[in-house]
């Protein structure tokens, strides 16, 4: 059984009401705040850009909430960990299984990994996460870290 | 009983989705009484690994005519579809 999410996500890393302009933005504001936390190398942040250009993550959801779970190669990683944020309005990014199609993507989970083995408990609490239309939605609705970590562990 | 058949499980980076999916089709496919092989690799990676594998499940975009059955499905990430995905796979690996 997996743990839950809190288990993983540092809530110095979780951001709520993001104002980006796009994909890339989100991106970058997610990785400074992994890299300030120690979590990643300054090399962390072009790597899952150019990752996520390469080999999109958006996952479609059936929701007007998508989510995006943006990654990279593990050298570019000092320990594992999750940022998330939520978007105060929805970015674009591509489809994992069909880059050609774009998704309206309001929750962006951040991953550090460097070792299969220690993540896929993570990666899977992820997945049940996401699985959860009302979670999602109750994220969205979260004003603060204190929800957030209510709701997630 | 036949030869037990080998999946190679694939993603961006071989590490990631991959790994989720291929635990959850493992236990799942275990339910219904099939084991078998599974193997990770990076997407840029799956023609180079194709020989013996007989059936290929991605998370990502794979080269067209790889030879071999391929199911590119996010089913087991989003939990939408994933009795439908399931029963392809074993479709595949009950041949």
């Amino acid at each position: 059984m997996a743990k839950a999410l809190m288990n993983y996500l540092d809530p110095g890393a979780i951001i709520l009401g993001v104002e980006a302009g796009n994909d890339q933005d989100v991106i970058r504001i997610l990785s400074d705040r992994l890299h300030s936390l120690g979590y990643v190398k300054p090399s962390f942040a072009a790597a899952v850009l150019a990752r996520e250009a390469a080999l999109p993550t958006g996952l479609p959801l059936g929701l007007d909430n998508n989510v995006a779970i943006p990654h990279t190669d593990p050298e570019h990683v000092l320990k594992p960990g999750l940022a998330m944020a939520t978007l105060c309005r929805p970015v674009a990014f591509c489809n994992m299984e069909d880059p050609e199609e774009r998704l309206q993507v309001s929750v962006v989970f951040l991953m550090a990994l460097n070792d299969k083995d220690q993540q896929i408990e993570m990666l899977q609490e992820i997945a049940l996460t996401i699985q959860s239309a009302d979670t999602i939605t109750a994220l969205m609705q979260s004003n603060s870290v204190e929800d957030v970590t209510r709701l997630l562990a | 009983m036949t030869k037990q058949k080998t999946v190679l499980f694939a993603c961006g980076t071989g590490i990631a989705t991959s790994t989720v999916v291929a635990h959850a089709v493992e236990d799942a496919l275990k339910e219904r009484g099939i084991t078998f092989h599974s193997r990770q690799c990076k997407a840029t990676e799956v023609a180079g690994q194709i020989d013996d594998v007989d059936l290929v499940v991605s998370t990502t975009q794979l080269p067209k005519d790889l030879g071999k059955p391929v199911i590119t499905t996010l089913a087991f990430l989003t939990g939408i579809g994933k009795a439908e995905a399931l029963d392809k796979i074993e479709a595949v690996l009950r041949r």
